[in-house]
């Protein structure tokens, strides 16, 4: 598969942020109290962490490995205040709707958890298609939680009521509804083993946390440098090791050649010094 | 004062910061398994909002209205909390030695706690002036400790309760929290 559509492919199955990772979760939680709101807050994260991972990427190499949080952080409010302004200029009432949460897409996990564990490792192409395929793996997770909630609890698909108002659960799309929406997804995927964070299956990222939200006891973060540290000296490592060999595979081969030579030497002088024997 | 009172209270109670604006929720999951350590999430968590929003205040009155730049202040005021973190860790660490026993843990947590941007950004909409953002920010903190030793009381004793498979783990802690989400909605009246 190419490169582009595997990240995408990743994004939205194998590695979903909401669903498989878990990562986010104040604004799954917050804005998903109808589909529309859901589809406006998973679009604008979209954007963001496209571009953030892309700007990310090409400036790896410059940002010293110290100050790189920071860093990125100034990347990411920027990208989030170009967002936000543009939001408020073309779709007024989504921003309004939507409210503190778009400025708050500057302490979503995933974005920070993206540009940490893929986006400074990998070339601008990769990370650029990694953020669409997450950011739409995160937009799909939040419409339909948002619909699910929104068709329980107010009866209506996009707006466009279908269910009669006494058949509406109404503390669906209040704020206890989004906790128990939650508590039910992460038990019925307990429940067929699918692979969440929650039950430990998901796949692991290179943090050692995960980036996961859930299970954060602060005690992660330390065990989160120590693993970053560990896995850079085994790489250093490695790659002196690799290194090391190289040059005694080089040394190696370059005595096998001219051991090579000599005995090719030596086997033409005997035969030299045999054919005239044979002539004789 | 009266309008004081019915912020912070409001702020407190009412529109609780997790369950009901769901800001803050990481910590509020993840450091609730034991009350002794959720009091202290919750006592760092007023220190740092409560210079936080003053901090914000400040700057966004005295530096971003006269400079005409306010659209930059999601920029300027993550730059500040994070800064602001990572002066008050080195102060305690210099100077209150056993506060920073308590609470030095959890002060790196906070930078990336939603919380603490979401009050700073909730003041500039709501357009408090210095002495209410202050009175708003430690409703906010109080609210979230109040949240935090409450959800960490019940897990304490979900631990001996037989709770059914696949409900284990977080389904049950987000039933608890849904469940005090509701009991909080009670406030609703009091303003």
């Amino acid at each position: 598969m190419n490169k582009c559509t595997e990240r995408i492919y990743n994004g939205i199955i194998k590695e979903n942020p909401t669903f498989i990772l878990m990562l986010g979760m104040c604004p799954t939680l917050a804005t998903t109290t109808s589909a529309i709101n859901g589809l406006g807050m998973g679009l604008s994260t979209t954007a963001v962490l496209m571009f953030s991972n892309l700007i990310i990427s090409l400036l790896r190499r410059i940002i010293p490995d110290r100050v790189r949080i920071p860093a990125f952080i100034v990347i990411v409010a920027s990208l989030v205040t170009v967002v936000q302004l543009l939001m408020q200029g073309y779709v007024p009432s989504l921003y309004a709707s939507l409210g503190i949460y778009i400025p708050l897409i500057v302490v979503n996990c995933i974005i920070l958890g993206r540009a940490e564990s893929y986006a400074c490792k990998n070339g601008p192409v990769e990370s650029f298609f990694d953020g669409v395929g997450m950011g739409l793996g995160f937009t799909l997770a939040l419409t339909v939680i948002g619909m699910c909630r929104e068709l329980l609890g107010a009866g209506a698909f996009f707006g466009q009521t279908i269910i009669p108002e006494q058949y509406h659960i109404s503390i669906l799309v209040l704020a206890p509804g989004a906790l128990l929406t939650l508590a039910m997804l992460t038990a019925v995927q307990n429940k067929l083993k699918l692979p969440s964070a929650t039950n430990g299956d998901a796949p692991q990222s290179a943090l050692a946390c995960g980036g996961n939200c859930m299970t954060c006891s602060g005690a992660a973060c330390m065990a989160n440098h120590a693993v970053l540290a560990e896995k850079k000296a085994e790489e250093a490592a490695k790659a002196a090791a690799a290194k090391k060999a190289a040059a005694e595979k080089a040394l190696a081969a370059k005595k096998a050649a001219e051991a090579a030579k000599a005995a090719e030497a030596t086997k033409e002088a005997d035969k030299a010094a045999s054919e005239p024997g044979k002539e004789n | 004062m009266k309008e004081l009172l019915l912020i912070a209270i409001g702020s407190a109670l009412v529109n609780n910061v997790v369950l009901s604006q769901f800001l803050g929720l990481c910590p509020f999951l993840g450091v609730s398994k034991k009350t002794e350590t959720a009091a202290g999430m919750g006592a760092a968590v007023i220190f740092v909002i409560v210079i936080a929003t003053a901090c914000t205040s400040l700057v966004y009155d005295f530096v971003l209205t006269p400079l005409n730049i306010t659209y930059l202040q999601t920029i300027v005021f993550i730059l500040v909390i994070a800064a602001l973190v990572q002066f008050v860790e080195m102060f305690l660490k210099k100077n209150m030695v056993s506060l920073y026993q308590s609470l030095g843990v959890y002060l790196p947590l906070i930078t990336t706690n939603c919380a603490v941007l979401g009050v700073a950004l909730t003041n500039v909409q709501e357009e408090y002036n210095f002495i209410q953002s202050v009175v708003n920010g430690i409703g906010i903190s109080v609210g979230f400790t109040i949240a935090i030793i409450l959800l960490s009381g019940v897990r304490e004793k979900i631990e001996f309760n037989d709770v059914p498979h696949s409900f284990k783990g977080s389904p049950i802690v987000l039933i608890t929290s849904g469940l005090m989400s509701i009991a909080f909605f009670g406030f609703s009246g009091l303003i």
